[in-house]
């Protein structure tokens, strides 16, 4: 097979033409690790993927069924001597004794580590801008963001750097780099998959899940990483088996399309979907129509428009309390010439730690602080309540929710950096399913200003295939082309 | 002068005597080298997550049903958030307003709550030799980190230092009977920290507390809070206002003095642990608890009431000191020949043998550790009880037994103790007592029966003691013809 | 604030990171809006709507990290423990 052939492949084609024996495993990691390693040296016009790129093929047979198929894994993924430094400079160096779960599980159904991807420090962000590593450039655009916090994941499977990679998803740090970057990615049900080894940014929204060039792709890699980790105790047993999708109609099934996420910008503070997002997301609906699902406007989400603030509390103040262990004691980055404790600390985590962490760690403190606690953490979390209430009324009138993935195509880089709200403003479809603990996935639906628009569909707690089938459909129909990223 | 009256509530951290760490596989050790039971959870590495020890959990519950503490249903663990070189994670996962038992109640003193948290590492200051500003170093050891711990609180209801001694001794022998813990002061398994205020006698309304911590024996808690009481007195009555703080009690100089606070702002930041899922307790873990249950003292006093014969006070205060119930129930078992009553065993244990082991705690020691096994103090009881010697010669016997060990019989041969009881030769001695005290035997004869003593006396002084009191007035009146 | 969370700000991160946080937090202050008497808080998003198992440990050793695993990282060792400045008394 040619280069071009094999990079062609999903990765559930490249594990079954392996199994086959009409593709060698080596042949593949090799093509893809070559290529990696070329956009990790290259300094002009690299997309900047990378923070580290396997030298060569892991030694030993690589078992069935993903035998040999290599995945890009977030930096923040603990993989154990491979350094890992959830995009910080304060973990400079950090070379963990212990892998992932997440990271362990795909490995023993055979999948070969090609190297960890560039993300948004300690997964925050959305743009992939505020890197230690320096920003990643999307594929489609290389003046453009490709979305984060899992950029360097998105990036590297649109630009066929990897054939499907893994990332997390707090706020959307998956579902909006997808739509961003023209591919698939999957934010699982809390807990579905173990977060053991991830390093952490909030502890109760984060979720690992896959960024792929397909569905089918991304049902394959959630089937071998959910499941209970008696190492993590917010994990669950999952219902039932993954399944990979098959469904080419939406027969029967009740689209919800509530207003709060799918109008136009409208909002004083400029939320709301900007309008080519908006018109390529009504064409996609009418294809779903046309497969045979029903549109259902009337279903409400009367608090998502509050999710973003709660989200914003939330997440910093426990964040606040992650991040905490950054002292300089035990591992990474200490100030040199640091004189007292406090200066030691003080001095590490100024030095260490970038802009948004800082500003994040200050709002977490403060939301968490005496006196305030009610006013912001537990009223926050009262708004949860809420969010994921409206969920569950949702899901007694339709099956699934659909709505545009992010309220813009990829933005240039730069053009938020200076306004955190504005930045903050990329989650707004996203948020609101993180906080109820939902499963969503995002799926290219058309081009805008030729740039990929997503499509985010999300369903109750555990409805993974349901989920995936649906999207499965849809994909199919749409035909979206994401070749052009790749050359 | 006003007179105050203390108002002393306890704050106690217990070690659980599980195998491994509250939150992560590591094995409990005690002076193992450092950090050699460590694992990414507990030394706090990025990525790694707490899951709950069920043994801890179980353990929480015995400790809880002991103290008849209300078991919540479901209770929750939070996070506490400050920084410092002993806590890994720049928090201590513990509980907040959600702990695993509320209420309560011991002996006579209120249980405010109990709950379960993990214990932080040790920091060893290496004492540096040229001190520069700045320059002082220390290090960390994380073996202890993550130990659980069952932290008890109790309400103010204690009222004197040494009734608070007493408490927590009493608590001590529960959490010993328990087997949940090794309970030992000076290996840290026991810590305690008192909260201390004064308000005028008679007064309902609380006076300002103050926290005192760091005591690691029991005479110090005592003395640390009656220091601490005298220092508020003093500042009271001197027309000041005694100000909330945390103090550090100095056993070598008697001072007590200011701790610099951990966290400054003492804002802790608490909000739920978000890795770790609530605790819901079901009927299968309350059955287990309960099965798991021992005697505890409350109801070892009662048993030594109803099968010895015990009086009240006897059977608390054995039962109550788990090492003087053990001694007394060994003692009992001793198959001794004349028999010691019960009774008359308790008193001289705890009347006669434990203040002869003072080791400078004041209360006593421990007299299973003591030369007097159980077995001899049963025997020597058993002969006194017999009149085979006389009580004072009973306690001659005891010195010898608690300086050099022993066996009673062999002592009383040895140092000739065996009791006059009567028969000619008391009888001998009594006359030539009478003889030599002629007045008082005369004032005796005219029916002042306190006048005997220079007699009693004398008759003790010939017979080394060994004479029996009462024989020794029989005989006087009978040769007096009372 | 910054003290609380370790964190040192130069001069001049201080009035940008003010004016930042200002604006966001004006945004956050929308919660202040909802009326949410009565509303518990959710702590545990899935878990609470869940039958919920208790997710305990046994009480089993595991295998710990040999001394050098768990110093190799240290950014100071000192023989067999990590070096720190003392917390001043």
């Amino acid at each position: 097979m040619s280069a071009t052939d094999v990079l062609e492949l999903s990765a559930a084609e490249a594990a079954a033409a392996i199994a086959a024996g009409a593709l060698s495993a080596s042949e593949l990691f090799e093509t893809y690790r070559s290529r990696a390693a070329s956009d990790r040296a290259a300094d002009e016009g690299a997309l900047n993927c990378f923070t580290w790129v396997a030298d060569d093929e892991p030694e030993g047979s690589a078992p069935a069924p993903l035998g040999g198929v290599p995945v890009a894994v977030k930096d923040l993924f603990c993989t154990e001597g491979v350094p890992s430094q959830s995009g910080s400079r304060i973990l400079e160096g950090y070379l963990p004794p212990y892998t992932a779960t997440a990271v362990s599980r795909l490995t023993e159904a055979g999948a070969t580590l090609l190297g960890k991807t560039n993300q948004d420090e300690f997964a925050m962000g959305s743009s992939n801008e505020n890197s230690a590593f320096g920003p990643v450039l999307n594929p489609w655009d290389r003046t453009r963001v490709p979305g984060g916090s899992s950029g360097g994941s998105a990036a590297a499977v649109a630009a066929g750097l990897a054939p499907w990679a893994l990332g997390t998803d707090t706020g959307g740090s998956i579902r909006q780099p997808a739509a961003l970057c023209g591919i698939v990615g999957l934010k699982p049900t809390y807990g579905a998959v173990s977060r053991y080894g991830m390093i952490a940014f909030a502890s109760s929204l984060d979720q690992a899940g896959p960024l792929t060039r397909d569905v089918t792709d991304a049902a394959l890699m959630l089937k071998h990483m959910v499941g209970r980790d008696p190492c993590d105790a917010t994990s669950l047993a999952f219902p039932e088996e993954i399944a990979l999708p098959s469904a080419e109609q939406l027969d029967g099934i009740r689209l919800g399309v509530p207003k709060e996420l799918t109008s136009g910008s409208t909002g004083s503070e400029g939320e709301g979907i900007e309008a080519g997002v908006l018109d390529v997301f009504r064409v996609a609906l009418g294809r779903a129509e046309e497969l045979g699902a029903k549109i259902v406007q009337s279903v409400q989400l009367p608090h998502a428009p509050h999710a973003l603030s709660a989200y914003y509390v939330l997440a910093p103040a426990e964040a606040s309390s992650n991040l905490a262990r950054f002292d300089g004691v035990r591992y990474g980055m200490r100030a040199e010439d640091a004189g007292d404790l406090l200066d030691m600390y003080t001095r590490t985590r100024h030095d260490g730690f970038g802009a948004e962490v800082k500003r994040r760690i200050m709002l977490g403190t403060y939301a968490l602080s005496s006196g305030y606690y009610d006013a912001y953490y537990g009223r926050a979390q009262r708004v949860r309540t809420k969010i994921a209430d409206d969920f569950r009324s949702a899901f007694e009138q339709v099956d699934l929710i659909v709505t545009p993935t992010a309220p813009t195509v990829a933005f240039k880089l730069g053009e938020k950096t200076d306004d955190p709200l504005a930045m903050y403003l990329n989650d707004y479809c996203t948020v609101p399913m993180s906080l109820a603990g939902i499963p969503a996935i995002s799926i290219p639906c058309g081009l805008s200003e030729g740039l990929p628009v997503g499509l985010q569909i999300a369903g109750p707690a555990f409805s993974e295939n349901r989920l995936l089938d649906a999207a499965h459909a849809l994909e199919r129909a749409l035909g979206f082309d994401g070749s052009k990223a790749r050359a | 002068m006003t007179a105050y009256e203390p108002v002393i509530g306890l704050e106690i951290h217990v070690q659980l005597k599980t195998r491994t760490k509250m939150f992560c596989g590591c094995e409990l050790s005690f002076g193992d080298p450092p950090n050699t039971h460590t694992c990414p959870v507990c030394l706090g590495l990025p990525g790694s997550l707490p899951v709950a020890n069920a043994k801890a959990v179980h353990f929480g519950l015995m400790i809880g049903m002991a103290l008849n503490s209300k078991l919540a249903p479901r209770s929750i663990f939070h996070r506490k958030n400050y920084f410092y070189p002993d806590l890994p994670k720049g928090y201590q996962i513990s509980q907040y307003d959600e702990p695993l038992c509320k209420g309560g109640r011991l002996g006579e003193v209120c249980i405010h709550r109990v709950h379960l948290e993990e214990d932080a590492a040790k920091l060893i200051h290496v004492g540096s030799s040229g001190r520069i500003q700045g320059s002082d170093t220390s290090i960390v050891d994380f073996n202890r980190g993550g130990t659980p711990l069952a932290e008890i609180v109790t309400e103010p209801d204690l009222s004197t230092p040494e009734r608070a001694g007493e408490w927590l001794r009493l608590l001590r022998t529960t959490l010993r009977a328990l087997g949940v813990s090794d309970v030992n002061m000076e290996e840290g398994s026991l810590r305690c920290d008192a909260n201390i205020s004064i308000r005028p006698v008679g007064s309902h309304e609380l006076g300002v507390k103050t926290e005192l911590k760091n005591m690691n024996s029991f005479r110090f808690i005592e003395r640390g809070i009656r220091a601490e009481i005298a220092r508020q007195v003093k500042i009271l009555d001197g027309g000041g206002q005694v100000s909330q703080e945390t103090l550090h009690f100095d056993p070598a100089s008697g001072a007590i003095t200011s701790l610099r606070s951990k966290e400054e702002a003492h804002d802790y930041r608490y909000f739920p642990e978000p890795d770790l899922v609530p605790v819901a307790i079901d009927e299968e873990m309350i059955e287990a608890a309960r099965a798991a249950m021992s005697e505890l003292p409350a109801d070892r006093a009662e048993r030594f009431q109803r099968e010895s014969g015990l009086s009240v006070e006897s059977a608390q205060l054995l039962a109550f000191r788990g090492e003087l119930g053990d001694y007394f129930e060994r003692a009992l078992a001793a198959a001794v020949e004349p028999a010691a009553r019960p009774q008359s065993l308790a008193n001289w244990l705890s009347g006669e043998l434990v203040p002869r082991l003072d080791d400078g705690e004041g209360s006593g020691g421990d007299p299973n550790k003591s030369d007097v096994r159980p077995e001899a103090l049963a025997e020597l009881v058993g002969l006194v009880s017999a009149k085979r010697i006389s009580v004072g010669a009973g306690r001659q016997v005891l010195d010898t037994l608690v300086a050099l060990g022993g066996v009673p019989a062999q002592i009383v041969e040895a140092e000739g103790l065996t009791a006059m009881n009567g028969g000619d030769e008391l009888a001998t001695v009594v006359a030539a007592a009478l003889e030599s005290n002629a007045d008082a035997a005369a004032r005796v004869r005219e029916g002042n029966a306190k006048a005997i003593g220079p007699i009693v006396g004398y008759v003790m002084r010939e017979t080394k003691g060994r004479a029996d009191g009462g024989e020794v007035t029989r005989l006087v009146n009978e040769q007096l013809g009372i | 604030m910054a003290r609380l969370a370790r964190l040192q700000l130069g001069d001049k991160e201080i009035e940008p990171m003010a004016r930042e946080l200002s604006a966001v937090l004006d945004h956050i202050a929308k919660i202040s809006e909802l009326d949410l008497k009565d509303v518990p808080p959710t702590s545990h998003v899935i878990a609470d709507a869940m039958p919920t198992h208790p997710a305990l440990r046994p009480d089993e050793p595991c295998l710990s990290l040999p001394r050098e695993v768990a110093l190799a990282q240290a950014p100071a060792v000192s023989g067999d423990g990590f070096l720190v400045p003392s917390p001043q008394a």
